[in-house]
Order: C-alpha cells, then sequence, then structure tokens
C-alpha cells in the first residue's frame, strides 16, 4: 500500500465540524527529500489537513503512517516527538517569552533550562540565518515578519524528517523569501520532505516538486510540478475552467471620470497620531485608486485616518465640498464611507456571532442605538447579500467563525454594501484569500466604480492595484512620494517610485 | 472549512429535534430546577403546601416553602441580570456586588434614619423615593468607577471589582460612622416583606418589573447586540461605529442600578444594616447564576433567561438544602459545591464535544461506507455495460448470422 | 507575474533587548515598597525604625506568603484559585483537632502527622481542581469557587466552634523564635533585645526559594509562562498544556495545605473564622507583585514585595491613629487601585512606543 520511497503517507483521512465536511478520504503522499505544494482555494482543508497531521485536530477517520509505521499522532507534541516540525500560519508562538525561549521551548530534553546555553545558540543560529533581532528581547516587541522567522528558525532546528511550512511567506519580504528558499533547498538535500502551503503561485514553480491539489474538502490530484502548467493549476483548484483573470481589463475606464468636478471626498493636511506625515487626498464619483507602498510604508495608516480608525489630529475634510470633521469610524460611516480592515480576523469578523449580524452590523450602528431592526428586515438583508455575493454558509444563523477565510471576507464585504456608501476603501481585501473570490471582489471593485461609487483599493500585490486602479498614490516611510496614472501606471514605473530610485 | 451542507439539509428526525433541545442553553437549568423539585416532592410531599396564614403582623399572606425560594431568589435575579451584561460585553466579573449592595443599603439608612417614624404617608413616600433615588445614584457611580477601570484602563473585571471588593464594607460603615441603625418605622419594611392587604412578598413585585424593565430595554434597544459584538471583538467593533468603553461601561452602569434595587430590598427585609454580614457571599452566588445559565464566562453571547433560571436554581438549592434538620447552617456549602460541581460536568463543554466527535465518527464511517458502495455499484454498472455488450454483440453476430 | 510588496521596514541593525514585562513591573514593585517603608521610618518613626517591625510583618503573613506564591504560580498559567482561603481555614480546624485528639490521647499522632493532614489536604484540593480545570476544561474560577464553598461547609463539619491547642510539642514549635543576630534593638530599660523570626518565616522564605528557581531554571517554570502567555501556541510548541495547568493546580493547592499549617502555627487554634478573605489579600499580593491576572506575565520576588507592601500599608495606617478595621480596607484598596492604575499606564505606553 505504500508508495515507494514515502515519509510520510496518509491515507482516507476523514475530519468533520459540525455541519461541515471539511475532509474527506482525502490521500497525501510526501518522499524522502521533496518539497510537496499542498494547493487548494480557502476553505479547500489545507489547513485542517495539516491540523491533523500535527494532532491538532484529532482525526475522524483514515490512516497516518511515517516511514514505514501506522502512527497516531495525538498532539503537537506527538507530532514534535516523531520528527514533524511545523510553522503554522498564524503565527504561534508565545509573546510574553523572550525569541531564544520561544524557539527551544518544549523540545528540550532536560528538566531545567539553562539560559546561558539557549540564548548562545540561539544568538549563533539567528545570525546565520540573518535575523536582525537579539536573543533576549521579548518576543512580543518584535514585528511580525521577525516574530514568522524566529518561527520558521525554530522548526529548521529541531532535527525533523517532515516540515509542514502554512503560508509563511505572508509577511516575509522578498529577500527573506529568498532566504527561506535557500534553507529550503538546503534541507531537501539533506532529505527532510516539506510540505509547503502558500497562496504565491510563482513561489510553488519556484521551489516545489510535485504538488497535491484539494477542492471542498476532497482530494483532486497529485501532480509532478513539470506536468502541471500554472493555468491548469488555478483550473484545477477552481473545478473549472477560468479565464477570468483575462476578463478584467487593465485600468479600468477612467474617461467617464470628471476630475474637475468637486471631489467627493477630499483632505488637506491629514494629520494622524500613527506614525504618517500630513498629507492631502481626494477622489472624485466614479473612481478607484489605491496607495502602495511597502508594508509599513504607512498605506494603510493613512486609510485609517482617511476613516477616523485612529486619533486624528489635524487637517480639513470636505466631503461632498463641505467641510465635515471625522474624529471617530461613526462619523466616517455616518459621511458615507465604508472601511474594510486589513486584518479581517481581529478588526473585521465579530467571530461568534451569526453571519447575518455579521452583515447587518454596520447599518444596525448607522441606524442608532435605540433603533434596533426586526428580524424579517435583518433576515431579509443577509438573504439578498449571501445571494448576492455568493457566500457559501450553511445558514444565516452559522457563526462567522466558522467559515472559511474567503467567505468571511465576503460577508464584511456584504456589511460595507449594506450601508450603502458613497466612497468604499478596501485594504487587502484579497489578502489569504482564494484565486477565484480574489477575481470576484476585483470584478466587484470596478462594478461599484461603474455604478458611481467611489473606491480606494490596497493591495500587496501590483499586479491587482494595475487591474483595478485608475491612479496610485505611492507611500514611501510614512510620506506620499508619488502619484501615478495612465501611461504611468506599470510595474516598472511603480517599483522604481516605491524604492525611490532618483536616478 | 469547507461548506458542505448535504448532512443539515435533511428532514429533521426526532432524535435530532432531541438533540436541539439537548444543546438549547436553557435545557441544563430546567433539567436542574425540575429535579430540585421533584426530589422535594418525593422526600416531603407538603413541601411545596402553599396556604394563607396571617403574618406576625396580622395580615393574611402567602406562606409556604416556594413562596419563600421566589422571594428569597429576589436579589440574586435581579443581580443576574446585572452579571449578565457585564459578562458578556467585558469578559469577566463583578466581584464587589456584595459589598456595593451594602453601600448601597447604608446609604439607604442614612437618609431614612433621620425621619422620625410618625411622619404622614405622604412625606413617608417623598423620603423613600428621595433614598432611592439616592442609593441608584451611588450604585451607579461605584458601578462606573468599576466600569471606568475596566473600560478605559483596560483592567481585568476581577481585578478591578477587587478594589470595592476590599474596601466597599468599609465605604458602606464608613457612611454611617459604624453606627448600628435599626429603622423603627414599620412602613420601611414593606419593600422587603409584604405590604399590608397584598398576599405576595413585595421582592416578587420587584424582581418582576426589573425583568419587565430589561426586556423592554433589550427590545427597543441595541444593548444585546452590542455588548456580544464588544465581548467577542471590540476592535472590530469600534471599526463598526460602535464605542467598546462606553458600552462596557454602560454595562457596569446598568450593574449597579441592579446593586441598588438589591440593597433597597436588604435592607427592607431586616429594617437594619449589619456591614460586614450584609449580602455575604452573593457576587459568587451571581455569577454561579451566569454560568449554570450556560454563559461564557469568557463574554460574547448571553441568555437572559437562562441567567435568571440559573439563579432560581440556586435559590432552589439553598432552601432545599435548609430544609435538611440534620445540616448545619454553615456546612451547607459544602453540599452545594457538590451539586454545583455536578451541574457544571454537565454542561461542560468537553463533554458535548466528546459527544460531537462520536457523531462525526459515526459520520466518517458513513461516508466510507457510501464511498464503497459507490465504488460497487460502479462496478456492477460496468459489468452491467460489459453484459450489455456483450448481448449486443451476440444479437449483432446473431444478425450477420 | 505579481510582486509581494510586503516587506520589513526599519533598520537591520540589531538593537539591544528591551526589558520584559515582567522585570518592568518587578523593579516597580520594588521601588514602591522600598519608598514606602523609608518615608515610614522617616516621617512616623514610632516602630518603624526597629528592626523587629520589619520581621513582625514576616510573622503575621508566613501563611499570606506561601499562599501568595501558589497564587502567583496559578495566576502565571492565566488561572486563579480563590479557594485557598477557605483551605487554609479548613486545614486549621482539621490540624487542631487532630492534635486536641492526640493531647486528649483519644488518636496517636504528633507535630509531624499533623503536617502531613495539612499536606494532604491540600494536594487533595490541588489535584480535583486541577483535574477539572485542566482535563474536563471548566472555568478555574467556578472550580475553585466550588472548592471555595467545599472546604467552608467541611471546616464547619469538622468542627463548628474555634479548637484551641494545649498540645505540649506543638506549641513548643509555635513559640519557638529564632534570633537573628546584628539586628535588634536596646528597649528603654536599656536592654538589648534582638531581633526575631518564627519558625513559619524560614519555612515561607524557603518556599519563596524553591519557587523562584522552579520558574526562573525549570522546564516545568518556563511552561508556566508559556501557557499563560497564549496557551494555543503553547499547546502547538508542544508543551502538555493540560498537564502545566494541572500542575500550576497541584502546586498552589501544597502552598495552600503549607501555608494553611503555618497559618495554624501562628494562630495555635482552629476557626471557621480564620483565614476569611486570604484569598483575595493573596491575590491583592500577587497584583501589587506584578503579577497579571490574563496570565504569562509576574514574579515570585514580585510576590514577596508584594506581601510586605500590603502589610506595610496596613501597619502604617495603624500607626497613624486610624484604628478602626475600616480605614485599613479602605487604605489597601485605594492602594491596589493605584497599583493597577500605574501599571495599566505604563504597560499601555510601552505597547505604543513599540507600534
Amino acid at each position: 500500500m505504500l508508495t515507494d520511497g514515502a515519509i510520510l503517507e496518509m491515507r482516507g483521512i476523514c475530519k468533520f465540524f459540525p455541519g461541515v465536511r471539511a475532509l474527506e478520504n482525502v490521500d497525501f503522499t510526501l518522499r524522502e527529500g521533496e518539497i510537496h505544494a499542498l494547493m487548494g482555494e480557502n476553505g479547500a482543508g489545507k489547513s485542517t489537513l495539516i491540523k491533523v497531521l500535527t494532532g491538532v485536530y484529532p482525526k475522524d477517520g483514515g490512516d497516518v503512517w511515517l516511514a514505514d509505521t501506522p502512527v497516531h499522532i495525538k498532539s503537537p507534541q506527538d507530532a514534535q516527538n516523531k520528527g514533524i516540525a511545523t510553522v503554522y500560519q498564524e503565527i504561534t508562538l508565545c509573546p510574553n517569552l523572550t525569541v531564544a525561549e520561544n524557539m527551544y521551548i518544549g523540545r528540550t530534553k532536560s528538566p531545567f533550562t539553562n539560559w546561558g546555553s539557549i540564548n548562545r545558540r540561539a544568538e549563533k543560529l539567528l545570525d546565520e540565518l540573518g535575523i536582525p533581532v537579539s536573543a533576549t528581547e521579548q518576543l512580543g516587541n518584535c514585528s511580525i515578519a521577525i516574530q514568522q522567522m524566529v518561527a520558521i528558525a525554530r522548526a529548521v532546528d529541531m532535527d525533523c524528517k517532515v516540515l509542514i511550512l502554512d503560508e509563511p511567506t505572508s509577511s516575509l519580504d522578498e529577500q527573506e523569501v529568498q532566504k527561506l528558499f535557500n534553507l529550503m533547498r538546503d534541507l531537501k538535500a539533506k532529505g527532510v520532505g516539506i510540505i509547503f502551503v502558500t497562496h504565491f503561485l510563482e513561489q510553488v514553480y519556484e521551489v516545489c516538486d510535485r504538488i497535491t491539489v484539494l477542492r471542498d474538502g476532497k482530494l483532486v490530484g497529485e501532480y509532478i510540478i513539470e506536468d502541471l502548467p500554472r493555468v491548469q493549476l488555478v483550473s484545477k483548484m477552481l473545478g473549472k475552467d477560468f479565464d477570468d483573470m483575462a476578463e478584467i481589463k487593465s485600468g479600468s475606464e477612467s474617461e467617464n471620470i470628471d476630475f474637475n468636478g468637486t471631489p467627493v471626498y477630499q483632505a488637506i493636511n491629514l494629520t494622524g497620531t500613527t506614525g504618517i506625515k500630513p498629507f492631502d487626498f481626494e477622489i472624485h464619483k466614479g473612481e478607484v485608486n489605491g496607495f502602495t507602498g511597502l508594508l509599513g510604508s504607512g498605506r494603510s495608516e493613512s486609510v485609517r485616518a482617511i476613516f477616523g480608525a485612529d486619533r486624528v489630529t489635524g487637517g480639513q475634510v470636505y466631503i461632498d465640498g463641505v467641510p465635515v470633521r471625522i474624529r471617530k469610524p461613526l462619523d466616517a460611516m455616518k459621511h458615507g464611507i465604508s472601511y474594510l480592515p486589513e486584518d479581517r480576523k481581529l478588526d473585521g469578523i465579530v467571530g461568534d456571532l451569526s453571519v447575518r449580524d455579521n452583515i447587518i452590523l454596520a447599518l444596525q450602528v448607522m441606524k442608532g442605538f435605540f433603533k434596533p431592526f426586526s428580524k424579517a428586515q435583518a433576515e431579509k438583508f443577509a438573504d439578498e447579500y449571501i445571494e448576492l455575493l455568493n457566500i457559501k454558509t450553511a445558514s444565516q444563523d452559522t457563526p462567522i467563525k466558522s467559515l472559511s477565510g474567503g467567505n468571511q471576507q465576503k460577508v464584511i464585504l456584504a456589511r460595507w454594501l449594506l450601508a450603502n456608501p458613497q466612497y468604499l476603501i478596501l485594504d487587502e481585501p484579497t489578502r489569504g484569500i482564494d484565486v477565484g473570490t480574489k477575481v470576484e471582489i476585483q470584478k466587484l471593485v470596478l462594478k461599484l466604480a461603474a455604478e458611481g461609487k467611489s473606491v480606494t483599493f490596497i493591495s500587496s500585490e501590483i499586479d491587482e492595484m494595475i487591474r483595478t486602479c485608475s491612479r496610485l498614490i505611492v507611500m514611501r516611510d510614512g510620506k506620499v512620494v508619488g502619484e501615478l496614472k495612465g501611461e504611468d501606471l506599470n510595474q516598472n514605473k511603480i517599483m522604481a517610485t516605491i524604492a525611490g530610485g532618483e536616478s | 472549512m469547507t461548506t458542505n451542507v448535504s448532512a443539515l439539509k435533511s428532514q429533521p428526525s426526532a432524535k435530532e429535534v432531541l438533540g436541539k433541545i439537548v444543546r438549547n442553553q436553557l435545557f441544563i437549568p430546567l433539567v436542574a430546577l425540575f429535579l430540585l423539585i421533584a426530589f422535594n416532592l418525593i422526600t416531603d410531599p407538603g413541601f411545596f403546601k402553599v396556604s394563607l396564614e396571617p403574618n406576625s403582623a396580622g395580615n393574611l399572606v402567602l406562606s409556604g416553602n416556594l413562596i419563600t425560594m421566589i422571594d428569597y431568589a429576589s436579589e440574586l435575579v435581579i443581580l443576574a441580570i446585572g452579571m449578565t451584561l457585564v459578562t458578556s460585553a467585558s469578559g469577566g466579573q463583578d466581584i464587589s456586588v456584595g459589598a456595593t449592595i451594602a453601600i448601597a443599603g447604608s446609604t439607604v439608612l442614612r437618609i431614612v434614619k433621620t425621619q422620625s417614624p410618625d411622619i404622614s404617608g405622604a412625606k413617608f413616600a417623598g423620603i423613600i423615593i428621595v433614598s432611592f433615588l439616592l442609593c441608584v445614584v451611588v450604585s451607579a457611580l461605584f458601578g462606573a468607577f468599576n466600569g471606568a477601570l475596566v473600560a478605559f484602563f483596560k483592567i481585568q473585571p476581577m481585578v478591578a471589582t477587587l478594589i470595592l471588593f476590599t474596601a466597599g464594607r468599609s465605604i458602606a460603615a464608613w457612611i454611617n460612622n459604624n453606627d448600628n441603625i435599626s429603622i423603627n418605622d414599620k412602613r420601611f419594611g414593606y419593600f422587603g416583606n409584604f405590604i399590608p392587604g397584598i398576599a405576595i412578598p413585595t421582592p416578587v413585585f420587584i424582581t418582576v418589573i426589573c425583568l419587565i424593565v430589561i426586556a423592554i430595554v433589550l427590545k427597543v434597544t441595541n444593548l444585546r447586540l452590542y455588548s456580544q459584538a464588544v465581548g467577542i471583538n471590540a476592535s472590530s467593533s469600534r471599526l463598526n461605529g460602535i464605542n467598546p468603553k462606553v458600552i462596557k461601561l454602560l454595562t457596569f452602569i446598568i450593574l449597579g442600578v441592579c446593586v441598588a434595587v438589591c440593597g433597597f430590598i436588604k435592607v427592607s427585609r431586616t429594617s437594619s444594616i449589619t456591614y460586614s454580614v450584609i449580602a455575604n457571599n452573593i457576587e459568587m452566588d451571581a455569577i454561579l447564576a451566569v454560568a449554570l445559565g450556560g454563559n461564557n464566562l469568557g463574554g460574547g453571547k448571553f441568555n437572559l433567561t437562562a441567567s435568571v433560571l440559573g439563579a432560581y436554581v440556586i435559590q432552589f438549592l439553598t432552601t432545599t438544602l435548609y430544609k435538611f434538620k440534620e445540616i448545619d447552617s454553615s456546612s451547607i456549602s459544602a453540599y452545594k459545591a457538590v451539586v454545583v460541581i455536578i451541574l457544571i460536568i454537565i454542561s461542560a463543554p468537553i463533554v458535548r464535544r466528546k459527544i460531537d466527535d462520536m457523531k462525526n465518527r459515526r459520520e466518517a464511517a458513513k461516508a466510507e461506507a457510501e464511498a464503497l458502495k459507490a465504488e460497487a455499484e460502479a462496478l456492477k454498472a460496468a459489468a452491467a455495460e460489459a453484459e450489455s455488450i456483450e448481448a449486443a454483440s451476440a444479437e449483432a453476430g446473431k444478425e450477420t448470422i | 507575474m505579481s510582486v509581494n510588496t510586503n516587506a520589513l521596514g526599519g533598520s537591520r541593525l540589531r538593537r539591544r533587548a528591551s526589558l520584559t514585562d515582567t522585570n518592568l513591573l518587578l523593579i516597580i514593585t520594588i521601588v514602591v515598597f522600598i519608598v514606602m517603608y523609608m518615608s515610614a521610618v522617616i516621617f512616623l518613626q514610632k516602630g518603624f525604625t526597629k528592626p523587629q517591625m520589619f520581621f513582625n510583618i514576616l510573622n503575621e503573613n508566613a501563611s499570606l506568603l506561601v499562599l501568595s506564591c501558589g497564587m502567583t504560580l496559578v495566576m502565571i498559567t492565566g488561572g486563579i484559585d480563590i479557594s485557598v482561603g477557605q483551605v487554609t481555614c479548613l486545614v486549621c480546624m482539621a490540624c487542631a483537632v487532630h492534635l486536641q485528639k492526640v493531647n486528649d490521647g483519644v488518636a496517636t499522632g504528633n507535630v509531624f502527622t499533623s503536617l502531613l493532614i495539612a499536606l494532604a489536604i491540600g494536594l487533595a484540593f490541588g489535584i480535583v481542581q486541577g483535574a477539572l480545570v485542566a482535563y474536563m476544561e471548566f472555568q478555574p474560577f467556578i472550580v475553585t469557587l466550588a472548592g471555595l464553598f467545599f472546604a467552608k461547609g467541611m471546616t464547619t463539619i469538622v468542627c463548628s466552634d474555634r479548637v484551641p491547642v494545649t498540645y505540649e510539642p506543638f506549641v513548643k514549635l509555635a513559640r519557638t523564635e529564632v534570633t537573628i543576630p546584628f539586628l535588634g534593638s536596646v528597649n528603654k530599660k536599656g536592654i538589648y533585645i534582638p531581633a526575631y523570626v518564627e519558625v513559619g518565616v524560614i519555612v515561607a522564605l524557603a518556599v519563596v526559594v524553591l519557587l523562584f528557581c522552579l520558574l526562573r531554571w525549570t522546564k516545568l517554570g518556563r511552561n508556566f509562562y508559556a501557557v499563560g502567555g497564549n496557551n494555543q501556541s503553547a499547546n502547538m510548541l508542544g508543551i502538555n498544556v493540560k498537564l502545566t495547568k494541572f500542575l500550576a493546580h497541584v502546586l498552589c493547592g501544597l502552598c495552600a495545605g503549607l501555608g494553611g499549617y503555618l497559618f495554624f502555627l501562628h494562630a495555635c487554634s482552629g476557626s471557621p473564622l480564620h483565614a476569611q478573605g486570604a484569598e483575595m489579600n493573596a491575590i491583592a499580593s500577587s497584583i501589587i507583585g506584578g503579577t497579571l491576572l490574563s496570565g504569562g506575565v509576574g514574579n515570585i520576588v514580585g510576590t514577596l514585595f508584594g506581601v510586605l507592601s500590603l502589610s506595610t500599608i496596613k501597619n502604617i495606617v495603624t500607626s497613624l491613629g486610624l484604628e478602626d478595621a475600616w480605614w485599613t480596607n479602605i487604605t489597601v484598596g485605594v492602594m491596589l487601585c493605584i497599583f493597577l492604575l500605574v501599571q495599566s499606564v505604563i504597560l499601555a505606553r510601552k505597547n505604543k512606543n513599540k507600534k
């Protein structure tokens, strides 16, 4: 039954959550010394499969073999002891401990902690991997990227046979990603089997040997990388031939926009407290524009200042030419501004509440504390938007936290569309969600613009921005450094502006 | 997580309906209440006898264990309302309610004690209204103090309320200079006992009024949605225009008002106050009521009816235990602890999860069987096809012949 | 081809590690205690100038110190144990009844068996509560609340009156004074009186040292912090979260047993009214000592200073002539309030700087 050279084999894995078949009869094989990509849309079951493998969830059916021996993995600790090291999608380290402790806790044999030794070893490893942090720093004081690198350092330092990397690159820059890939190739040469989960297709084609595709909790198939061109991979993931990417014209139609009229929103010298310089900004009816720049350049902080999400200390704001004060989110909402936040889990969803309550939340708050919607009214709204955005949910009453990432994002979108804004700010609406939903959201943005709404769109993927925006504001170190439109809207020009190459 | 909903679409069977009932938040407190009643009826058939008898003041009033229980549960029920809201919005509990009841009671007595017992009815009513309003204001202020620590300084509720838990009873004593006060005016006792001519204890009426008020508040405002949203994800609520700080503060103030009502009933019951004993340990009972109602003490979704039922369960339990003469009144808590543990075990999430796990495994087996069946059918179909082809070719062969 | 523009900005230089939350709160606590005691010595004088005053604080609070240490352990893992006060009460009563029976010749035993009883009671509470919290996943507050009720009831079932102990060897042990060399004072008659501590203080300080080492240098101790920091992460890091939580409660139970015995040693009697509210004093001491109820941050040394601060302020209030009981409580409440506000403001500012 076992495949030749397999160090890990999973057969007929099943996992159920209340009302959901997360995994149904899934097989997976990992051979010695290969990098194996696990692909699928959000909600396809990748993370669930990994959590079953590492003992976070008990499996409901199926068998696991590790190098010819059937095993039962009871807990993450058990998985570690059996030679499976994991970097999870969310950072799973303890913020109150030091970097060094986070790297060694839970895997030292001795009952005592030798601080000198672990600090020295950690320091050495951090140097080797080029992670710019002191081993004795408290992890909670480090940036997200550093935390991610520390998690990777911990995993590679283990003497493991199987290494699982679940979306490790989402908060790393290009250089760090290359560092990680070199590391992966080294380990591969040593015979370690690596399971690699990512949403970035080009990364898959850069390092992987084999691909397993999942869809809706079922196995689609296992392929050698050379046999599966990119287009086919996407169509396998989506379950249909998909050429919608091409459908979206590059750049939206900007001819219809009256750039000389009164802007829908205009800010002069807007000053915030989150480390951004005062800036001017305006958007017209039917326009789609975007903020771009590196993470931490102040693009999110800028739109948060527009929405009043963080404290605003100065500047003048005009809505349709009328001066207004926006000091808190509710002010912005009352002036027809909606904001879809960058961090869906932290700032977007209200996990335990039903899909329905999540959809009506913003409109309800705008209506007021003393005027609740009737249940029938709320149900009508929810039905309408579940239908409109094709949200996959068991029912309106399902808690939103049990939906897949892409569907959660659609619910948040529904919430803001229901509020019927004149100006919609979308901060990274496509991060961490599947290709199909990404395309749907981009199309929706263009449709809204065609209907006369204004949209500000932020994305880490520049080609997405080029496809949807007619104007890009480029930021660096909390400052607006350029504005690009028309002919200038191309990858090279944008990169050059971001990097600040004056020459 | 995929959204394969086929399992949910089928018609609900009797078993599923039963499962739904068992899963309901009201199930545990209701069953507990039912068991307590059944136990009492078996051990003492006359336990629930209600009769109309003259009390010490010579009024005809309802008496009997059932009436006593419902009467004495009043303070707990009223507190459970506020505690549930605080728990939902702030994800923690207020442990200072007992001490602030002492403060509220002391405030009432401070006003009432200055009056001679033979003032006219209208004047007396005025005094009572003034003392009650002042007590509401004072309690609400103390509630706001707790709420401000929690909302603006982000201190965990249990820790923040530890301050008043420590100092509250001393503040209560300080309000009245540590004097032992007892009010001689009989009319003052009406609110904690009986109003002449009415057979039902007054606290029961007050409880009903409180329940109606909170029901109306939840109906005409978004308090439920807001406090749940804040309790689950404060950051997200803020970006949706809710001010989490104000909502948390508001729930603490509501609890403060509940405390004021309780304090008023408490001092009226005895027309006096003992600072160190009044409403002793009531905070523990109130928190238990919330927990027994199946509400998550970590905040978020809540069910007020369940909390209220939980409060009645606790009072029924206490009264039932008191019935046993051989149990010393001070050792009752040991027995209470045992019952509480049992109730918690039944309603434990882990027990429910075990049941879910079993169900999942069964479903997995079913899925496997389905797969096998599908395979078998495919084989059969293939065989049939092969057969038909054979037959066809045979026929064709025949024709050619 | 899409380009990921996410990058980490800022300098590549390695910077010096900043203070951890635990150490920051510890420093605040120690500074506040020293300032408070020094100002009492300078402005109040009275007894404060004598070293014995300080040792009396220790004598009075040996039991509270051990209880607080146990509480700190549980609080570091993100839990709480509110049963410790009533367990102390139960331990006192059980030991008192036992020793009186020995004294009357009804039972056999000695001081040692009474200590075993105390530890066994503490251990039993620790194991049961720990199992319910860790393995059955109940909320610690509710479980230990039930424990509190149970211990309270059991105390009165054992005996509902005050039981003074007259058993000779025990009384002798309780009255033993360990003199401290070089520290003492000269009384009005010019006689030198050496400073002393009771046996319980030695035991309590030993517990402090032991638990400090446990938290600092053992795997288990560090696991406590990890579980309190983020228990899901701790699980993913390969820590047995359930076992860790269980052990924290067991250790806290043992501390409650031992602390109960120290209380007994100091009071020489059992009574249903012993150690009322001790759990809240223990929680307050831990908080003043820099332990966060949310878990993951805390230090045993801080707890030691927490206990000292709490009792010093009580003594200051008394020596100011405000002898009514309510003043002490109100002052403790105010002090707790100030501490919480300071901690809250400092941690908030620190987090803001990070961004």
